[in-house]
């Protein structure tokens, strides 16, 4: 609501679910609870999925390198070329990729926007597979809206938004869309 | 983005970066410990090569197979294409077999915009190099390999030497390079001009000598012996004092300058042995930044669904996926 031309979208009716403040409030959350999971950061590998996780994951980087008093760099995995479903749409672009660390034997945390079908994770597990042998894998997403098509869940949750297929759900920040919220658009609200 | 990479021409230069950026993710598969993606799963790439190649067709091999797709290697020699099927009935063959896409080598000019548009197969048709005309992937890697040690190609300047007149990567490298704003200087002898020269988008001159101060990069174009039917040259001696890139040559450009070589070289004519091997030259570099372009050719030009309405069965199976998961 910060800003009405953004809020209001050519379908209609926007609600506004996070604000700037809330979405502050549950990455500082999760950056603690990811620190109490895995007792620091020694062994701790963020990698952000393109576009908007690779943000958030510098965000929580930022937070962890606060707590732990040392440079703590965010990466990004892109899973382009790993989706199912590459052959039903035009050809992608692919999104940059960066490894801070080699990722054998360490404990990496996925960390993505919006938690819906499951499918982005099964394809960032796939590729983290071909990439080495990580101890563990968990996952932290800013919100989980449901309706999962495969079996996978995240460790570490902003928000559970239960929403109905018919709505979007839109995650801004200030990094690509120059303010931070999470809007639900559509659906009978 | 095109449906068949015939011409180096035929990219926009929104379509040339997009290779190259590409390219550049792909570069990073080579590095790791397990170099395969399944992006192409199950899609079929048929090298048909009627020309010898080394390089060309391990690589493009090599992409196929980092990207998973299924490879069949086709060469002339020693298949039915010896005992004299056309283009055509080899083509309708590696159609009923289900190419996705045909990487084709012939040493005519002009086969693979043939078999692009003859409707014999439906798969993209990749240029490999087709006799005097055009090898794209060459100048996409070249272009590549600039752009990795020189930064931005706009405005700089790049120098290609020798057998023009023959030279499949000068013509491509004449249509891309300028495309992606880079300053061409063509430098042979008059005889190893091609006629028409005049019409294309660089420059031309017959000594190697006024040109090096400022080159940003010099690539060296093998004298194609196998191609020459006439005497375009008094001897080789004479070509190679000429037009030959020798250390003297090499020590007046730029300190960033680099040296390149499409391969195959001749040591001795074309470029002397000790500036193959020194720090300027990228031509073993050339080699595997050629797999990384290709995988990124071929993933643009594979990997997204279909425009063909003929095409019905990726429709199809689209619909049924979607309703499974509403």
């Amino acid at each position: 609501m910060t800003n009405p031309q953004e809020g209001t979208s050519a379908s209609g009716n926007a609600r506004v679910v996070l604000d700037d403040r809330d979405i502050s409030r549950a990455l500082t959350r999760i950056t603690h609870e990811i620190l109490e999971r895995n007792r620091g950061a020694a062994n701790v590998v963020l990698l952000g999925i393109p576009t908007r996780g690779v943000h958030l994951a510098a965000r929580i980087a930022k937070r962890m390198s606060d707590v732990e008093n040392r440079e703590i760099v965010a990466g990004a995995l892109d899973i382009t070329m790993y989706r199912d479903d590459l052959r039903l749409k035009p050809t992608r672009n692919l999104e940059s990729m960066f490894i801070p660390d080699d990722i054998d034997g360490k404990t990496v945390v996925l960390i993505d926007d919006v938690l819906f079908s499951g499918r982005t994770i099964r394809a960032a597990l796939d590729s983290l597979g071909d990439l080495g042998r990580p101890r563990a894998v968990q996952l932290a997403v800013l919100v989980d809206r449901g309706h999962r098509e495969l079996p996978i869940r995240a460790d570490f949750v902003g928000k559970n938004l239960p929403t109905s297929l018919a709505e979007e759900v839109r995650v801004s920040l200030e990094e690509t869309d120059g303010r931070d919220g999470v809007d639900i658009i559509g659906g009978d609200a | 983005m095109i449906k068949h990479l015939l011409s180096a021409g035929d990219l926009s230069k929104d379509d040339a970066i997009r290779v190259l950026d590409t390219a550049e993710e792909m570069l990073s598969v080579a590095s790791r410990p397990i170099k395969k993606l399944p992006t192409l799963r199950g899609r079929t790439v048929v090298n048909l090569f009627f020309e010898d190649s080394t390089r060309t067709r391990i690589s493009f091999e090599a992409a196929a197979k980092r990207l998973s797709a299924d490879v069949i290697n086709f060469s002339a020699k020693g298949s039915s294409v010896s005992k004299g099927e056309s283009l055509k009935d080899t083509a309708l063959t590696l159609q009923a077999m289900g190419a996705d896409a045909v990487v084709v080598r012939h040493h005519h000019s002009g086969a693979p915009h043939r078999l692009a548009h003859a409707k014999w197969t439906s798969g993209a048709v990749i240029n490999a190099g087709d006799g005097t005309h055009e090898h794209p992937t060459q100048a996409l890697l070249d272009a590549f390999t600039m752009r990795r040690h020189l930064g931005d190609l706009h405005g700089k300047k790049v120098t290609i030497v020798g057998d023009v007149l023959h030279s499949r990567v000068a013509r491509s490298n004449a249509l891309l390079l300028p495309t992606l704003g880079a300053e061409v200087t063509l430098v042979a002898p008059p005889t190893l001009l091609p006629v028409g020269v005049d019409r294309w988008p660089v420059e031309t001159s017959y000594s190697l000598d006024d040109s090096l101060e400022e080159a940003d990069a010099v690539m060296m174009l093998r004298v194609q012996n196998e191609r020459m039917n006439n005497a375009f040259f008094p001897s080789a001696r004479e070509y190679s004092r000429r037009y030959g890139l020798d250390t003297a040559r090499m020590n007046r450009l730029p300190g960033h300058a680099i040296v390149m070589h499409p391969g195959p070289m001749n040591r001795g004519m074309e470029i002397n042995a000790d500036v193959a091997d020194s720090v300027r030259s990228v031509i073993v570099e050339q080699v595997s930044n050629g797999v990384a372009v290709r995988m990124a050719v071929l993933y643009l030009l594979l990997s997204g669904s279909t425009d063909d309405p003929a095409v019905g069965d990726n429709a199809g199976l689209g619909v049924g996926i979607q309703e499974g998961t509403a």
